[in-house]
């Protein structure tokens, strides 16, 4: 084989792209299921049991069933965009899973290139940023779902979502500017190096003193996944399914998905900012297992550890509390949690400067 | 490599600000708007400013530009009617935007060498950090004009809500809400 070392990159990159597209995709089905059951047994029944070994085919069963149903569409909706809202949602849920480095630096040597990275599609200086910049272009497609629909729940749903995400994309951009400011840079991988120095005393919610952040982050990262108890937008008392009404067959799936997509992106940037991400929580105090394999294996399994730990957090949290009123919920990311994340970063450049 | 990001981004660019003006519909125009800043934040990180681009992306396309769809979903705008126009437009303006357009174009031309060029997409290739120099800027040499321009925003949101204030109106001695959480508004004699 003789190609050039562009052509080299861009094929590995696809292949890449591809296998973490497929993994995300089956979690994404997992988690739905893993949300069924585990609601079921909270509430003392069984959940999907059926379908397979446990019911776990019920995710496949549930995909052909919504592929092969009518797709619907009301003849006064907003057609272009009633199409691409679903796209534009489940796309910017899918994208900024690039940037997550699911384990170590691992770089295999192709003819050619230089060092090609196993564990992430892309290593960037401003990895954090563009999970940031893209988590905001998401609100469209629920923004444009809701009023496109030409349906008074749908556009209320679409409008409390709206003005929901952008109040509390505030609180969660400036809990993350500690966790910045500890580590002096916006690439992931760095982040993460910032906190292996001694496994799990020095990560960031421990060691890094960042514990108040997290809670802030994680409070405004249910708010940004329209997840209970901020599921306002689509509160079904209130709004019958909020912007998805309208929504049938697998232009409701890609809703679905992308919420737990969405979920799933949030758990691992809170692994990778506040949880070591791939590190282990012992560090180096025990011996490697399985030599340079092993080194390259553990890892990713801590760090997928960690994220199925948040995601059942979500789950748990859904089935325990009940929805916040309107005004509580917008109260609540104004005047409670913005003022919080800016008095902890007050207090995270201080200790830095005194120490310094 | 670069030269197709780039001409892929800036047709998409000149596209979308194209049917930005032609479109009828609010919603469309501002998501073409939309488009345009996208492509720009991708022009802005082919040469090298990444931390722009990231700013291009969050603040106006995240922020702004979705507060913008947000009024125009909240008021329900309908479509604008299409007019001929104005004389003074057609008989100033298209030859003044054109005299524009020239001068600059001769400006650039005549001065690209003291200009200076960037190696398009150059800076992707080798990762430079520019966001610690950008920052060292910002809080050392340039930190007058930016504190000011952060007093200048700060002077705007307080403008803006002493504007969208209700005023109290003077017919009305109280409102309260009576038992039931019905709004009881006696008016002044």
């Amino acid at each position: 084989m003789n190609l050039s070392p562009f052509l080299t990159f861009f094929l590995l990159t696809v292949v890449k792209i591809v296998i973490v597209l497929v993994i995300t995709l089956t979690s994404v089905a997992y988690t739905v299921l893993l949300e069924r059951k585990v609601a079921g047994r909270m509430q003392n029944r069984w959940g999907p049991s059926r379908v397979g070994p446990f019911g776990l085919l019920q995710p496949l069963a549930d995909g052909i069933k919504l592929f092969l149903k009518e797709d619907l569409m009301p003849l006064a909706i907003q057609k272009p965009l009633f199409v691409i809202a679903p796209i534009i949602a489940l796309s910017c849920a899918l994208v900024s899973i690039a940037v997550v480095p699911f384990g170590p630096l691992t770089e295999v040597h192709v003819h050619g290139q230089p060092g090609f990275d196993l564990f992430d599609i892309s290593n960037i200086n401003i990895g954090l940023l563009v999970i940031l910049g893209i988590t905001s272009i998401g609100v469209y497609g629920i923004a444009l779902s809701g009023w496109s629909s030409n349906n008074k729940f749908a556009l209320l749903g679409s409008l409390r979502a709206t003005s929901q995400m952008i109040s509390y994309e505030l609180a969660l951009g400036l809990s993350l500017v500690g966790i910045v400011l500890r580590a002096g840079s916006l690439n992931l991988r760095t982040i993460v190096a910032s906190q292996s120095a001694h496994g799990a005393l020095s990560w960031n919610i421990l060691g890094g003193f960042q514990i108040v952040a997290f809670v802030v982050y994680l409070i405004s990262a249910f708010a940004e996944a329209n997840r209970t108890p901020f599921d306002l937008p689509e509160a079904e008392s209130e709004l019958v399914a909020g912007y998805h009404t309208e929504y049938s067959s697998m232009k409701f799936a890609m809703f679905f998905m992308a919420e737990y997509a969405n979920m799933i992106t949030i758990s691992c940037v809170a692994t990778l900012l506040f949880f070591g991400g791939a590190s282990s929580p012992w560090g180096n105090a025990l011996p490697n297992i399985g030599g340079a394999i092993g080194a390259a294996i553990f890892p990713v399994l801590w760090f997928v550890l960690k994220v199925f730990c948040f995601l059942f957090l979500f789950i748990w949290v859904r089935w325990t509390i009940p929805r916040f009123r309107y005004d509580q919920l917008m109260a609540f990311g104004w005047k409670v949690l913005m003022p919080i994340a800016i008095v902890n970063i007050l207090v995270t450049a201080l200790v830095m400067s005194v120490r310094s | 490599m670069q030269l197709a990001l780039f001409i892929i981004f800036a047709a998409l660019a000149v596209a979308g600000a194209l049917n930005f003006l032609l479109q009828r519909h609010p919603i469309n125009s501002a998501l073409s708007l939309v488009v345009v800043m996208l492509s720009l934040a991708v022009l802005y990180w082919s040469l090298g400013a990444e931390f722009l681009a990231a700013a291009q992306v969050i603040v106006y396309s995240g922020a702004v530009m979705v507060l913008f769809v947000f009024v125009v979903m909240l008021l329900n705008a309908g479509e604008e009617e299409r007019t001929t126009g104005s004389r003074a437009a057609y008989f100033a303006g298209i030859p003044g935007a054109a005299a524009v357009f020239c001068l600059l174009s001769f400006v650039f031309l005549s001065e690209s060498k003291t200009l200076g060029s960037s190696n398009l997409g150059g800076y992707l290739n080798d990762g430079t950090v520019n966001i610690v120099e950008i920052s060292k800027i910002l809080f050392t040499r340039l930190l007058l004009p930016f504190e000011v321009t952060s007093i200048l925003i700060l002077v705007a949101i307080l403008g803006a809500v002493v504007l969208a204030r209700k005023e109290p109106d003077p017919k009305v001695v109280t409102s309260s809400t009576d038992a039931a959480g019905v709004i009881v508004i006696k008016e002044k004699v």
